[in-house]
């Protein structure tokens, strides 16, 4: 077993512990076919991160799509849901247009999804489930946790138009506190909503500090529910030996369009984008004829590969060189010899430019080197 | 091991002013004052680096992660949208994002328009929200050219004082946007440094708004 740990790379290695770990926790594997109905992106557009989806048309004339996204697959999948709650995780390929080179990528995702009766229970589980999941990968991680409800409760109070909403929450989303100022100057929202929506953009930090801070201030009755929810869940987060990693942030905005309530992003040092990111999207189940409610996370996996690696000093440990004329009983008396110490053997008639070994049997000259 | 603080600041006379104030800050770096054409500066005693970059490269170091903070035009941020946060602007660099032409342009909205720029986001969105249908012309420089020599009806760029223009005979049809410069910083680094980038966030606002 451990041999084959060491043939895996950082990313396939956080694969198959995330996955042990999601069962672990009773979750099912939800496996999907590469294609999907491109209907379905269609009607969902703006729930995607990218909007380009890479389509063919199947033999039956049907417009298909490989698949950008599990999420809506599994919506899809769970129409009729019954009471409880559905558990399930995932490890799929999907296909991106990556924003660097405009061009699509295959990202390797793992995540897991709820969908049901979700409750203070439920979502204390995902929370859990996305610490455990960064902390697998490395201890030096962040996970961002903020409430939609608390800015959608004082957004939703303000006269303003849905551009302008969107606009704010992007602005949120940049912790750009002057630009928020100036937006409410410019559409006349009172001041002291302007005030709250500014205090959100910058308010950062340890949980529990946040958390009080925001006790003090003067919120709309909805969002002070909201706060104590978040409250509620981190409380018990951090009965559980959980909570030093966890940051409240109100620039965790993802899409309001379908998300609302808990949302979070994770972040692990030395990766300049998140690597997790998820939150509860009762609104996209709304929008896709469900009653139900739901809440997972993804990890992006593609990402990883930029945590550095133990870098081997040799591609091979031993190389055996041989020509036609040396005996074949010669070359595999050689190669078990080297193979007796359980390391690794190349066998060829030219050493491979470049490569890195530590040392050479050389059968080219009748003698062992 | 301490962590570095890693900031890019933009070469030129702004990076040169950005710095005075991160100076001010508490992040010397007596070494970045040397005249010789090294791009990287470090202080080991308080953690910190620097590096001079084009100033359009600015964001996308930031946004990469090499810098964990960088200072960026906003109309580098309006064109490329990088995913950072903006957390404060410096009141520097202060120029206008502008529509220029010759002086007798007229525009007939029975035509497309034909607009050159540098900034063909901005320039697409702008007319976009004016439902004025438009080809655009990229170009990397000397953009005053353009509707001089019938490349282009009109042009989308950064004004300052508006010296260049005038001597190409261009005027200012109309001014869309406030430009200057803004201090970012890369999203998921912010997690981790957190208590040394609103170290200087808090002190270059103060420096900010007392020069102000």
């Amino acid at each position: 077993m451990q041999d084959l740990y060491k043939v895996l790379n950082s990313d396939e290695r956080a694969v198959y512990s995330l996955r042990a770990l999601y069962k672990d926790y009773g979750y099912t594997q939800y496996k999907m076919s590469k294609f999907e109905e491109y209907d379905l992106y269609v009607k969902n557009k703006e729930f995607l991160v990218s909007d380009s989806v890479i389509t063919f048309t199947d033999t039956d004339g049907k417009l298909m799509a490989l698949k950008p996204d599990v999420t809506l697959s599994i919506i899809k999948s769970n129409k009729d849901l019954s009471g409880g709650v559905k558990k399930v995780f995932y490890n799929e390929n999907v296909y991106r247009v990556s924003k660097g080179t405009k061009a699509f990528k295959e990202i390797m995702q793992v995540g897991l999804e709820c969908q049901g009766d979700i409750d203070e229970y439920t979502v204390t589980e995902v929370l859990l489930l996305a610490v455990k999941s960064l902390q697998r990968i490395s201890l030096d991680f962040v996970l961002d946790v903020s409430n939609l409800g608390v800015i959608s409760a004082i957004t939703e109070s303000l006269n303003v138009s849905e551009s302008v909403r969107k606009k704010i929450l992007s602005l949120l989303g940049e912790k750009n506190t002057e630009g928020i100022s100036y937006i409410c100057k410019q559409e006349n929202v009172d001041k002291d909503s302007a005030e709250l929506l500014c205090k959100l953009s910058y308010l950062y930090g340890e949980s529990e500090k946040v958390i009080n801070e925001l006790k003090t201030l003067n919120l709309p009755q909805k969002a002070k529910q909201a706060v104590e929810q978040l409250y509620e869940i981190i409380k018990e987060l951090k009965r559980l030996g959980y909570a030093d990693n966890i940051n409240v942030d109100f620039s965790v905005v993802n899409d309001t369009g379908y998300y609302n309530g808990i949302v979070f992003k994770g972040f692990i040092k030395g990766i300049p984008t998140a690597v997790l990111s998820g939150g509860e999207y009762d609104l996209l189940m709304q929008k896709m004829g469900s009653k139900k409610c739901a809440i997972g996370f993804a990890v992006y996996l593609d990402s990883l590969k930029k945590l550095e690696e133990e870098k081997e000093d040799y591609d091979v440990n031993t190389v055996v060189l041989y020509s036609q004329s040396t005996p074949l009983c010669e070359i595999n008396d050689a190669v078990f010899k080297a193979k007796k110490d359980d390391d690794s053997v190349l066998v060829v008639s030219v050493v491979p430019d470049k490569l890195r070994y530590r040392q050479l049997v050389d059968l080219t000259k009748g003698g062992k080197a | 091991m301490k962590d570095f603080l890693n900031v890019a600041l933009p070469k030129g006379r702004l990076g040169e002013k950005v710095y005075a104030m991160f100076e001010k800050a508490g992040f010397p770096c007596p070494s970045i004052k040397e005249n010789n054409r090294k791009l990287i500066f470090e202080n080991a005693q308080v953690g910190v680096r620097y590096f001079w970059v084009k100033p359009s490269d600015v964001a996308i170091y930031v946004e990469r992660g090499a810098a964990d903070i960088g200072v960026a035009g906003k109309d580098i941020l309006l064109e490329y949208k990088p995913d950072v946060y903006e957390l404060l602007d410096l009141k520097m660099g202060k120029c206008n994002m502008a529509v220029a032409g010759k002086q007798d342009f007229k525009d007939d909205r029975k035509k497309t328009l034909t607009v050159a720029t540098k900034f063909t986001n901005i320039a697409k969105e702008y007319y976009a929200s004016q439902g004025r249908d438009i080809d655009i012309i990229h170009l990397n420089g000397s953009i005053e050219l353009a509707p001089i020599l019938g490349l282009s009806d009109v042009i989308v760029d950064i004004v300052e004082t508006g010296a260049t223009l005038k001597e190409n005979k261009l005027v200012v049809i109309e001014k869309f946007k406030d430009i200057s410069a803004r201090l970012i910083a890369n999203k998921a680094n912010f997690k981790f440094k957190s208590q040394m980038i609103e170290k200087v966030k808090s002190s270059l606002k103060e420096q900010v708004e007392t020069n102000d």
